[in-house]
């Protein structure tokens, strides 16, 4: 477990950020004002799929007040090639294609022209005025049918890819994968008890509040600044870089506040956009996001159709388990199966496991990932069918989950095997909590739980510290804040120097000051940047205590350091009174560190959910919700506490009311908030959290990311509540009233 | 020597074997005498040199960041697993 010994990581101090955000204060995208600031507004594709025969820009150009109009012929010529963005590669003619169509719109959405003008209404209008002739394509909208044999194709010389080796043939799906562990067959073979079942889930957005925005200007000396909402501002410098075949030396990106992300703000949309109206213009441009675009032209997470069987023996134990994955990518390759499919069966021991993963192409917009991309999805598939083998073995579902748990050893179906894990300690944690052992009362309703998985990745981060005379420490770094990171990277270089978290000022800079630092992501920050923290303050540790060598004559390396103070003999000095005698010992001190840490340990996270169903009308209310998570190390408790109830309350709205509503033409129906519902505070209970600590011996302070794994098991969860609540198995998300009414019904037939 | 796992879909590249043991110091040079022992399976595995778009590498359980050039014991398992994002 995680060592308690701690000053100051495990606090819970206010956040560095925190007065400016609640004064309104903090700077987000929608807040940039520069000399001569255009405003641009993005015209998009009415069609689901189509081919662009003629645009034509002239009567918008004419309009008074219209600075500079663009369409895909903008785009500076670049060569195809594979880019790199941190945590994930693409083609560069996907990136291109998806900024502003190219030939096809793919979705309706798409990005086609962009029009900067005097004020954002102008450029609505005038964007209103450009003719674009489009030949109306069959368009396809979900997985499966996508995959029938003629099919409409979203990209016309796409072939499937098996391992690096693509059929002869075009095709809806850009990759199959398949991972095997044991014999399958042998396994069901085994098992005297098997349920197979066919889930479906539809497409969810990450519902951030604050729409996408960028502001570029492209000065005249050829540099390109860019001012956006963004988790990753070196993924936009490169991408910028890339698509408008510029050096990244050229590109100078500064992350603004972003008002949220999970996943789906680390492409560009808008900053090579802006970037060209600006060139065109010759002045800075602005372009915010309405929230139609958001819904439409951003990435939200796949829809998917999965199948899952399992079997286990009369005595608990699950012998094998086979799941059918195919995820919607939207309209470019790259959805979420993979991280699903190497997360669907994480929480288990299974001798024998088969998954098959598709990779597939329909004309909505291409997804991105959203907090543990693709593993959500999966959970609600293996954690029902795990829920229903516990009943027919008539085990208690915790138990049964105990029984079958992954710990320390067990191999993945994806292959590799698990370090130390917390998996069991989260279920002990849930069977023990009063939650779980209070009784639930009450006509229809009922209890359910669920666990889930996410790896966490580590990558880059940098990290710079300097000493000021009255013994604070500037801390420079570029992960994004997005919940609370400044606060727990600045306390990991705070405990290292044994000096109080608020004496450390984390400043969250653009790509021309710090080092490369990936995205604010795959629950990294806390981990990686953390890390980078860490290894700063661990220089500027060796730097001083060589002051303090010099202060007393004698070898550095005779000089020790605890808890703030350096040490020799009787002598002593601390962290403070140092730092004020920094220009007498041989000028200031500057920690640096960069990384790209080993030891990255994957959370789990687990749900018990209480709800109550209407028969009439199947509403369900959520009655009483816990989220249990392993953090690892928590450094800030209440950040760690905040991630999880976020991550339960977006699972939730997953479960029960989110979802893109097609209409036959395919174009989303409920593109906004109002259409959209996602939970708010009158729909949801109090979340409890419960933080379990294994530390994670692959980090200093043991820390795994915990950003993502709590959205996991809810909808699981909530399935298996409803269903004791209401008796019905609902295997299609969202389970929105109406679905749940039409099961009750279909039920009594 | 450093045991590297076969993709299920390359394992006719194998013989049908799920891990084949191999020599080498890096990844980089154990996928060059896994070509040996299984003809055809580097250009699933590389694209130019390089690891595909889309593929990574775990050693030991881990995604490694130095691709080909990361080191391997003799006691390594070496994986080939699909680039994951995370939000």
């Amino acid at each position: 477990m995680s060592r308690q010994d701690y000053t100051v990581v495990g606090t819970r101090p206010i956040r560095p950020d925190g007065v400016d955000k609640v004064t309104g204060r903090a700077l987000y995208g929608a807040d940039v004002r520069l000399a001569g600031l255009l405003e641009g507004y993005v015209l998009r594709s009415p069609h689901a799929h189509a081919r662009i025969l003629r645009i034509d820009t002239s009567k918008a150009e004419a309009l008074p007040g219209v600075k500079a109009v663009i369409t895909a012929a903008d785009l500076p010529p670049a060569e195809d090639r594979i880019i790199d963005l941190g945590e994930g590669a693409m083609p560069l003619s996907y990136i291109r294609g998806n900024v502003l169509a190219q030939g096809k719109v793919l979705y309706k959405g798409h990005a086609v022209a962009a029009v900067a003008a005097v004020n954002a209404h102008v450029a609505q209008e005038a964007a209103e005025l450009i003719e674009v002739d489009y030949e109306p394509l069959p368009f396809v909208l979900t997985a499966r049918e996508a995959m029938q044999e003629g099919a409409p194709l979203v990209l016309e010389d796409l072939k499937t890819k098996e391992f690096g080796k693509p059929s002869g043939k075009v095709s809806n799906v850009a990759e199959h994968f398949r991972w095997t562990l044991g014999d399958v067959e042998q396994g069901f073979a085994e098992a005297e008890v098997i349920v197979e079942r066919e889930y479906h889930t539809t497409t969810v957005h990450q519902g951030y509040i604050e729409p996408q925005n960028a502001t570029a200007f492209w000065n005249q000396d050829g540099r390109v600044e860019i001012w956006s909402s963004t988790q990753g501002a070196f993924v936009v410098r490169d991408s910028v870089a890339a698509v408008l075949n510029l050096p990244v030396s050229k590109v100078r990106a500064t992350p603004m506040e972003i008002g949220g992300g999970f996943g789906g703000k680390i492409r560009v949309y808008l900053e090579p956009v802006a970037a060209l109206l600006s060139r065109k213009s010759g002045r800075p441009v602005k372009i915010v996001m309405p929230r139609r675009d958001v819904f439409e032209g951003t990435g939200p997470t796949p829809g998917t159709y999965i199948r899952v069987k399992m079997g286990a023996r009369k005595d608990g134990r699950i012998v094998a388990a086979e799941a059918w994955m195919a995820y919607e990518a939207g309209a470019y390759p790259g959805g979420m199966v993979a991280s699903g499919a190497m997360c669907i069966f994480a929480a288990y021991d299974i001798p024998n496991v088969a998954i098959d993963g598709f990779d597939v192409q329909v004309n909505k917009p291409s997804t991105s990932a959203y907090r543990a991309p693709g593993a959500t999805q999966a959970a609600f598939a293996a954690e029902s069918v795990v829920d229903e083998l516990a009943g027919k073995l008539g085990m208690d579902p915790i138990d049964f989950r105990l029984r079958n748990a992954a710990r320390e050893g067990t191999r993945r179906a994806d292959g590799p095997k698990y370090r130390r894990i917390g998996c069991v300690e989260v279920l002990e944690a849930m069977k023990n909590h009063p939650h779980y052992t209070a009784p639930l009362e009450g006509p229809n309703r009922g209890r359910g739980v669920a666990v889930g998985f996410w790896f966490n990745v580590g990558l880059s981060s940098s990290c710079t510290l300097s000493v000021n005379p009255d013994g604070t420490v500037n801390l420079v770094e570029g992960s994004t804040d997005i919940g609370g990171t400044r606060a727990s990277i600045a306390m990991q270089a705070a405990e290292v120097l044994g000096i109080a978290a608020g004496d450390v000022r984390p400043n969250v800079v653009d790509t021309d000051l710090v080092g490369y630092t990936a995205v604010t992501g795959g629950s990294r920050t806390t981990f990686a940047t953390g890390w980078a923290a860490y290894e700063a303050a661990q220089d500027v540790v060796r730097q001083m205590a060589a002051r303090a060598a010099r202060l007393w004559d004698v070898e550095a390396g005779q000089v020790t350091f605890e808890r703030g103070v350096f040490r020799h003999g009787e002598r002593s000095i601390s962290f403070k009174e140092l730092a004020a005698r920094l220009d007498e010992t041989g000028g200031p001190v500057m920690g640096r560190a960069t990384v790209n840490p080993r030891g990255v340990g994957g959370s789990f996270a687990g749900a018990i959910a209480d709800v109550e169903v209407d028969p009439e009308t199947g509403k369900t209310t959520v009655l009483r919700f816990t989220s249990v998570q392993d953090a690892g190390k928590a450094v800030h408790p209440g950040y760690v506490e905040g991630q999880m109830q976020g991550g339960s309350a977006q699972g939730i709205g997953w479960a029960l009311n989110e979802e893109y509503f097609m209409s036959p033409e395919g174009a989303m129906l409920n593109a906004s908030f109002l259409d959209y519902r996602i939970p708010t505070t009158l729909d949801l209970p109090m979340i409890d959290t419960v933080i379990v600590e294994v530390a994670n011996p692959g980090h200093p302070f043991g820390v795994r990311g915990v950003g993502e794994a709590n959205i996991v098991p809810p909808p699981a969860a909530l399935a298996n509540a409803i269903y004791r609540a209401a008796g019905v198995r609902m295997r299609r998300l969202p389970m929105k009233p109406s679905a749940i009414l039409e099961a009750i019904r279909a039920q009594r037939e | 020597m450093p045991a590297v796992f076969i993709p299920a879909l390359l394992e006719p590249l194998a013989g049908g074997r799920r891990v084949v043991p191999v020599e080498g110091a890096t990844v980089g040079e154990a996928i060059d005498n896994l070509e040996r022992a299984c003809p055809g399976i580097r250009e699933r595995l590389l694209d130019g040199g390089r690891l595909r778009a889309g593929v990574s590498v775990a050693v030991d359980g881990e995604i490694a960041a130095g691709g080909l050039r990361e080191p391997v014991s003799p006691s390594s398992e070496i994986h080939f697993v699909v680039a994951i994002r995370g939000g």
